[in-house]
């Protein structure tokens, strides 16, 4: 059961993330970015992970995928520009091809290899790692110092989005 | 029965695709969908191994990629309005010269 949902959620969010590659409009591809969200999102709950997977969700695909949909529609840059660039050369397209192909099959090659000896399968663990209280207790103890930074982040990339987005007056 | 590397090697594709993404398209756009396309797959091995070794870190450390994926949008996206004023187009082939 567990291994059919896997490899139809996998399905869906490879083939949508091709899909989002393959497409020549901006605004369908957002739309497909949001489908294959959606599909790791199933894989996180698979994962016994569920607030995981609620927040890429809302975080994901309800902010951040919105924000892309805005400047898309801001823009109005319903299609890509069709001319070839002169920077890439005759072969570039076919270059750039053949090594995603080849990154892809080394990541295969290694990850497929990598020996499960250290990490265990125990169901026993799993009750306690979806645990919304660990999560925050994890937070808000070990991890407290990057949680503030990233605080300071958030503002810091406000700050420079609204300066740089700005009207030269 | 699901292994660590069912999410390992789905990841690597993931991520492959997303650079794919990048090195193919001539959109500024659709090159910050693929780098989140990579930013997925990242989160998605952090959940799996956090998963696999039984420990929460792997969700946490996915919330900060996903706040840094926020923030690098945000920016990304004020770059391209600011960029597409100033060329009327998003070719990235447009923006070769240091100059503004």
């Amino acid at each position: 059961m567990d291994v059919i949902a896997f490899y139809v959620f996998a399905a869906i969010a490879v083939v949508a993330s091709l899909l989002v590659i393959g497409q020549r409009n901006p605004m369908h591809s957002v739309m497909l970015l949001i489908v294959s969200f959606g599909a790791l999102s199933g894989l996180y709950v698979l994962l016994d992970a569920p607030f995981t997977a609620v927040t890429q969700i809302i975080v994901y695909a309800g902010a951040i995928m919105v924000l892309f949909l805005f400047v898309v529609m801001l823009l109005n840059a319903h299609t890509e520009d069709e001319v070839v660039p002169p920077t890439l050369g005759p072969h570039g397209m076919k270059v750039a091809v053949v090594l995603s192909l080849a990154l892809a099959a080394e990541a295969i090659w290694a990850f497929s290899r990598i020996s499960p000896t250290v990490f265990s399968n125990d169901p026993g663990l799993t009750g306690s790692i979806s645990s919304v209280a660990r999560i925050g207790a994890g937070i808000f103890t070990t991890h407290a110092f990057a949680f503030e930074v990233t605080s300071v982040l958030i503002l810091v990339a406000m700050v420079g989005a609204v300066v740089i987005a700005r009207k030269e007056a | 029965m699901l292994s660590l590397n069912h999410f390992l090697v789905l990841s690597g594709i993931l991520f492959s695709i997303g650079t794919a993404g990048v090195f193919l398209r001539r959109n500024l756009i659709t090159i910050l969908l693929s780098i989140e396309i990579m930013l997925n797959a990242v989160n998605l091995t952090f959940v799996a191994v956090g998963r696999y070794l039984g420990t929460v870190d792997g969700q946490i450390i996915t919330f900060f990629v996903m706040t840094v994926a926020a923030a690098e949008a945000a920016v990304g996206l004020a770059l391209v309005i600011s960029l597409f004023r100033h060329r009327e187009t998003l070719s990235p082939d447009a923006f070769t010269t240091l100059r503004w």
